[in-house]
């Protein structure tokens, strides 16, 4: 067993995957982690990414240009979204009831329109859709293992990377940032300086209906070349547990997406190995919820810690030192 | 002294109470008009994409009342419905968003068809067990979220997402390698005992005594929520986490029992429907009927009371589009997308409460012009819900 993961390590085809199955999986947290700093949560992404893959495909085919598919795709994901925010913003909805609403939409209307126009409910081979371009890097290729990893992949791949760094700035550097964690931290503070926390939410929902249409798009026109019923898998859901583990920063999202793309490509290894495909199937899931989880004890023990220092500087400092031990019962009793 | 005189007056009385009660009667208003707007936007949907939009439109509408085998169809339709929209009723009552009943109404149907091969048991007692062992498995399953939630703060519904893959990929699991019958070409398990089937109601048709069960299931869960002390506390719970605490209600173990209790109603709710239905499991996909569950509770309003209402209106829905997609060009998804719309508009308290606001805001001016007395401004701030 241990031979054969190590060979699966060593392979560069492994990463390969890897890299693949992380990029749409990176693109959607990086959606939930926006919308979380503005505290309201984004539980449509799953939708979003099915109306994008969809539309991708079909406008793709109808105009024979990926890019024109792509920007389509994009702009039904962030339709669901502003749907969303209209319902959750304006009409005063439960936002998490919504997003429910809008999957259960999604995984239907996606269904209804692919069978309304090729007559087939489960893939869209039917319509000769594009493919957006895999992106060969003229000298990295030439290096052994490395080049066979990095070279050929998609340019989603490229442009995950890339929103990783454009979410980390934005979220940190630009004074929109500022507003949108100001919204999520305190909201009647925020109220207090001028900022218009309705506003601020649906920026975040915009930003994050391009990042899971971004991600939709990626799933059939790249990763896959057709639309099939229920393409996302799971995926939008991954991305709210995966936005915990990654603990609000865009960085964050970088591992915690590893986390399941890992698990991901070394499913379809373990099948070779004769494992049964269903428990293999069910692995990316379980282990995205044992590393929700984990983080969250790990967080929590240190959560504890900061107060429990906190709570000894306290008692220290009126009396200049103190005798060092606090009692045990106060920091036991937080929760 | 109000409460005891209204009670001994009889129905019609009552109707009339209700009728003059605008309280009570703008909810509901409120979702039948819900009703009939989603079925309107049914059948603007059907005229846009159908070729023969009025045949199927018709289907539509009035195909569950065409034949008398859909009648009884509608009300096959009904009992998985009536199960996991019960269960989602104590789920919110919580206000907790698990939807973990999928996974637990998933694996109650395993289970009972893992007993309903493997086991020889008389008949009246074979599906009771695998009832009883569903159920149990199901409640252990839907609790897990809570004690997510509970222990590490893990938002409920994301988690329970995420387990209900894991229990399908499960479940498929063990249907494949432990329960297959390999002499099917399609996904198919051994076939249950004679023993295991459930009775026929009406004999030469679908209609199992499963509808007994749920009927019984609407009782015991509508006494266990409103008249028993443990329902009262999931209640109070559910409408203040931290009151409940104060008066010394220990809020973990009421989540954690409330999960059970749903979770064992989502497993019984899986075996009934194997016992009832089929002659052995025959799902190739999740059929997901907690997605369904969501919308039955959403528009009981959480009470059990009105489930077998909703539900029955669920399956009107399903029942014609199953229908009319058989007869027409018009996919059976876009039921789906209808059910989503249905619960927007519900959850969005701005609609769902738009008679009573304008009502109030009609009271505040009259008022204004008057005495300028503005209380009724505060009065509806405080009545979102």
């Amino acid at each position: 067993m241990t031979d054969f993961i190590a060979s699966v390590f060593s392979s560069s085809n492994y990463w390969f995957i890897v890299l693949r199955s992380t990029a749409p999986i990176l693109l959607v947290t990086l959606g939930a982690v926006i919308t979380e700093a503005a505290h309201i949560k984004n539980m449509a992404l799953e939708g979003s990414m099915l109306w994008a893959a969809l539309m991708g495909v079909i406008v793709s085919a109808w105009t024979g240009n990926a890019w024109l598919g792509f920007i389509a795709g994009i702009a039904a994901s962030v339709t669901i979204a502003l749907i969303l925010g209209l319902f959750a913003l304006k009409l005063d909805a439960n936002p998490v009831l919504c997003g429910v609403a809008l999957n259960l939409f999604s995984s239907g209307g996606t269904v209804f329109v692919l069978f309304s126009l090729t007559g087939d409910k489960g893939i869209s081979s039917s319509l000769s859709s594009k493919t957006l371009p895999f992106v060969r890097l003229p000298y990295i290729e030439n290096i052994p293992w490395l080049g066979s990893i990095l070279s050929g992949q998609n340019i989603i791949v490229w442009i995950s990377v890339l929103a990783v760094l454009l979410i980390h700035l934005l979220l940190n550097k630009a004074t929109i940032g500022r507003r949108i964690r100001a919204t999520g931290e305190n909201i009647e503070a925020a109220k207090s300086a001028g900022i218009d926390p309705v506003r601020i939410k649906f920026f975040t929902l915009v930003i994050s209906g391009v990042l899971a249409g971004i991600a939709g798009c990626f799933l059939s026109m790249g990763y896959t070349s057709n639309f099939t019923s229920g393409i996302a898998a799971g995926r939008g859901y991954v991305a709210n547990a995966a936005e915990v583990v990654a603990g609000g920063t865009a960085f964050g999202a970088i591992f915690a997406s590893l986390i399941f793309g890992l698990t991901d490509a070394m499913a379809t290894y373990l099948q070779n190995v004769g494992l049964p495909p269903e428990l293999i199937q069910a692995l990316p899931y379980f282990v995205t919820i044992l590393g929700f989880v984990v983080v969250t004890v790990v967080r929590d023990h240190r959560e504890i810690q900061r107060k429990r220092r906190l709570f000894e500087g306290e008692t220290r400092s009126p009396f200049g030192g103190g005798s060092g031990k606090p009692p045990r019962t106060t920091s036991g009793a937080m929760e | 002294m109000k409460a005891t005189t209204k009670r001994d007056r009889g129905f019609f009385h009552k109707l009339g109470y209700f009728f003059s009660d605008k309280e009570k009667l703008e909810p509901t208003l409120v979702i039948i008009l819900t009703a009939i707007f989603s079925i309107v936007l049914g059948v603007g949907l059907i005229f846009l994409v159908s070729k023969d939009p009025v045949q199927s439109a018709r289907n539509f509408v009035l195909g569950p009342f065409l034949r008398t085998y859909n009648i009884y169809y509608l009300i096959i339709v009904m009992v998985p419905l009536t199960f996991t929209g019960l269960a989602l009723c104590i789920i919110y009552q919580l206000h907790y968003m698990s939807l973990i009943v999928d996974s637990s109404f998933y694996m109650g149907a395993v289970i009972a068809t893992a007993i309903g091969v493997n086991m020889t048991l008389p008949a009246g007692i074979h599906p009771l067990i695998a009832m009883l062992v569903a159920g149990l498995v199901g409640g252990l399953i839907g609790v897990l979220p809570a004690i997510l939630r509970i222990k590490w703060r893990a938002n409920e519904l994301v988690s329970s997402l995420m387990l209900n893959y894991v229990f399908y990929f499960l479940g498929s699991y063990i249907i494949l390698y432990f329960l297959r019958d390999r002499n099917q070409a399609i996904l198919a398990s051994l076939p249950f005992k004679a023993t295991f089937s459930l009775p026929k109601l009406i004999p030469n048709t679908q209609l199992h005594a499963g509808a007994l069960i749920a009927i019984l299931f609407i009782v015991l869960v509508s006494v266990f929520l409103y008249k028993t002390r443990w329902g009262y506390q999931i209640r109070i719970t559910g409408a203040n986490p931290k009151f409940a605490a104060y008066t010394g209600i220990h809020v973990a173990s009421i989540v954690i029992l409330a999960h059970f209790v749903s979770g064992f109603i989502g497993g019984v709710g899986g075996a009934v429907e194997m016992a009832g239905l089929y002659r052995a499991f025959i799902w190739q996909a999740n059929p997901s009927y907690a997605w369904d569950g969501v919308i039955v509770a959403m528009l009981a309003k959480r009470n059990p009371k009105y489930v077998p209402l909703s539900a029955f209106f669920l399956a009107y829905l399903r029942v014609g589009a199953d229908f009319m997609s058989r007869r027409g060009d018009v996919a059976f998804e876009f039921v789906t997308l209808l059910q989503g719309f249905i619960i927007l508009i519900l959850a969005s308290d701005k609609i769902s409460n738009s008679l009573k606001i304008r009502r109030l805001k009609k009271a505040a001016l009259a008022t204004e012009g008057g005495s300028r007395t503005r209380t009724t401004s505060s009065s509806m701030e405080g009545n979102s819900l």
